[in-house]
């Protein structure tokens, strides 16, 4: 499946999931800043992405969770260096540059964006099929 | 006391599906112009769901309407009908579920169901919540009202101590 392909269906599935318009579901639109995403809806995405794509997905792979509940990750409200790092680590879908400099917490799932979610799926899709 | 708004559980099909019944009464603050509320029907629903939804668990999460994915009703539903929710589970995590419900009503004693509506669930389990909120140790969900139609309904041995 192409990327374009994918694309399309997160569109449908950002659609039913967030009550958006076709024209707002962009690339580089933010889930939870453009989209208005709130925190049930991380959920719904993923149930129907696994719907739409045939894969199944598990808890914290496409969205990070339970983040604050460890010291070492976040500090004081904002996210630590090995934070930051164990993000890029485990979500290398979502881009954080834009975060590096403003790094608090509420801020995190604002890196998280319709490309992100294309690059998810689109990995998920090429590593399945490498069996 | 929390308003019930299911009389009692008719199906379960475990970890599937879970169907009530309500009949409407003929007065009261549920009506407009003799019209049963939308939002008292979506609660109806969620009671529904949340009871097929806490079966998974013993009743041991506390399980929250979190979200109203989708809420259809064709047909108005008045005083005097019978309705009967029929909820459907789809998936369920550690974090929470989603449900897909189908509305029917009966005119009278004899007459058949129709479907007259569609109301789509997400529940939320509030203690695994993505947020890390922490919420008290009471279930405050599945309190002695709901427990009371669980048990009408045979499914007492589904709740754990």
């Amino acid at each position: 499946m192409s990327r374009d392909e994918i694309f399309e269906k997160i569109r449908e599935v950002l659609d039913d999931a967030l009550g958006v318009d076709d024209d707002e579901v962009t690339s580089g639109a933010s889930l939870t800043a453009d989209l208005g995403a709130e925190s049930i809806d991380f959920l719904d995405i993923v149930f129907r992405l696994e719907k739409s794509f045939g894969f199944k997905i598990s808890q914290g792979e496409l969205f990070p969770e339970n983040l604050t509940e460890n010291p070492e990750w976040v500090a004081d409200g904002e996210l630590t260096g090995a934070g930051l790092a164990m993000l890029k680590e485990r979500m290398p879908h979502v881009d954080f540059a834009p975060i590096e400099q403003n790094r608090s917490v509420a801020t995190i799932a604002d890196a998280i964006t319709v490309e992100s979610l294309v690059d998810f799926v689109d990995r998920k899709l090429q590593a399945a099929a490498a069996g | 006391m929390r308003w019930l708004w299911i009389d009692r559980i008719i199906e379960h099909e475990p970890r599937t599906r879970l169907v009530a019944i309500k009949e409407i009464p003929s007065q009261g603050p549920h009506l407009v112009d003799g019209v049963m509320r939308l939002s008292l029907l979506i609660e109806g629903m969620a009671q529904t769901a949340g009871i097929l939804v806490g079966t998974l668990t013993g009743f041991k999460e506390k399980v929250i309407l979190a979200k109203i994915s989708r809420a259809a009703l064709e047909t108005d539903i008045v005083a005097g009908d019978s309705v009967r929710f029929d909820a459907v589970l789809d998936r369920i995590e550690d974090a929470g579920a989603s449900t897909s419900g189908t509305l029917e009503r009966r005119r009278g004693e004899g007459g058949g169901w129709e479907r007259v509506g569609q109301v789509d669930l997400m529940f939320s389990h509030v203690d695994q919540n993505m947020a890390g909120i922490d919420f008290p140790e009471e279930n405050f969900v599945f309190g002695p009202t709901f427990r009371q139609v669980i048990n009408d309904a045979g499914l007492g041995d589904l709740v754990e101590a």
